[in-house]
């Protein structure tokens, strides 16, 4: 497949992932009117940003007029899981990818574009990746927008049930895999499990809730890839040499 | 909120997003070899995934239990593959309808 051709695979498999975002975008825009934020720094934020939980605990923290340090901690502490998937990442793609297009690509990683790139099973090229990253990023600001402009226009009850739009796009995401292979299986039950365990049980509630999502979410990889480790695949070109180095 | 104050937090709030982002990705740059480590990289998504949607699923619309079914449905939905944008508009239907019930 040539490089357009890859781009255009990416758009075409990220659609779905473009639609939920407008709607998750369009809640951020709404939160950010109701706290009396410019609509500038609300679309400032949705273009360097792009993420959910992150933006949402920023604006929320500067509604309580937060200092400096603890805005940057929180907002940090809660996006560490992209430095997990940034990990996964760099396994993904062939080494010979260049710094300056890795940083590139980083700009763009989301949780749902992550999963989207990781399902294809094969090296992930830059072409492909971006071409999943450009509607979701463009549903973003566009969702960020509209829910700022005519957040007015809809009742609570419709912005209220809309908080479960992202929860869904996870889920469509994790469960179908599952069927197929046990030790995504068992990551996911672990994972969700775990993690409503530190939500619950007194004492380690008080964890921020970024640090018990990564708690979760490496308690449980670690049991699932412990329990069903994957058997090695053939390695792709270009890594042979650095193998030898290795098993040295 | 004066202008400073938001201009300092968005860049500060963009550089928070964005190490975590970009560090692991650029600055390692060889191939992991261990079973281990290959299968933990490739489990990994759907763990965090999980962890962020359990429970924090059942308190995202004001209403516990039009929440639990929503999610009930968009588990049984996800089950027979049906796609991301359908099973989160239906789901967002239920809980809207569920809303005024409970």
């Amino acid at each position: 497949m040539n490089t357009k051709e890859n781009y255009l695979l990416g758009l075409k498999k990220a659609i779905p992932v473009a639609i939920a975002y407008l709607a998750v975008s369009f809640t951020f825009g709404l939160a950010a009117r109701r706290i009396d934020l410019p609509l500038w720094f609300a679309s400032l934020l949705s273009a360097t940003n792009l993420t959910s939980a992150g933006q949402f605990t920023g604006i929320e923290l500067l509604r309580l007029g937060a200092g400096y340090l603890e805005l940057s901690l929180a907002v940090f502490v809660i996006n560490l899981r992209y430095a997990l998937m940034s990990f996964s990442l760099s396994q993904q793609v062939t080494i010979r990818i260049k710094p300056a297009t890795r940083f590139a690509m980083s700009l763009f990683l989301t949780d749902e574009v992550f999963a989207l790139a990781s399902e294809k099973g094969s090296a992930i090229t830059p072409a492909y990746y971006f071409g999943l990253s450009t509607l979701p990023y463009i549903g973003w600001q566009l969702g960020t927008l509209a829910g700022y402009l005519l957040g007015g226009v809809f009742p609570t009850s419709v912005i209220a049930a809309a908080g479960i739009a992202i929860y869904c796009m996870y889920i469509a995401i994790f469960l179908p895999p599952m069927k197929k292979h046990k030790g995504i299986a068992l990551a996911v039950l672990a994972g969700a499990a775990i993690s409503c365990g530190l939500y619950y049980i007194p004492y380690l509630n008080k964890i921020p809730m970024g640090f018990r999502v990564i708690l979760a979410a490496i308690a449980a990889t670690s049991i699932a890839a412990a329990i069903f480790p994957r058997k090695t695949e053939e390695t792709e070109d270009g890594d042979v040499a650095l193998k030898k180095e290795e098993s040295e | 909120m004066n202008l400073s104050y938001l201009l300092i937090s968005a860049a500060l709030m963009f550089v928070a997003t964005l190490v975590p982002r970009f560090v692991p990705f650029v600055f390692i740059r060889r191939k992991i070899d261990s079973p281990f480590w290959k299968s933990f990289l490739y489990y990994l998504p759907y763990a965090v995934l999980a962890a962020l949607t359990f429970p924090y699923v059942f308190y995202s619309t004001g209403s516990l239990p039009a929440a639990a079914i929503a999610t009930a449905a968009a588990l049984a939905m996800s089950y027979f593959e049906l796609n991301m944008a359908s099973v989160a508009g239906i789901s967002f239907l239920i809980a809207f309808g569920l809303g005024f019930v409970f």
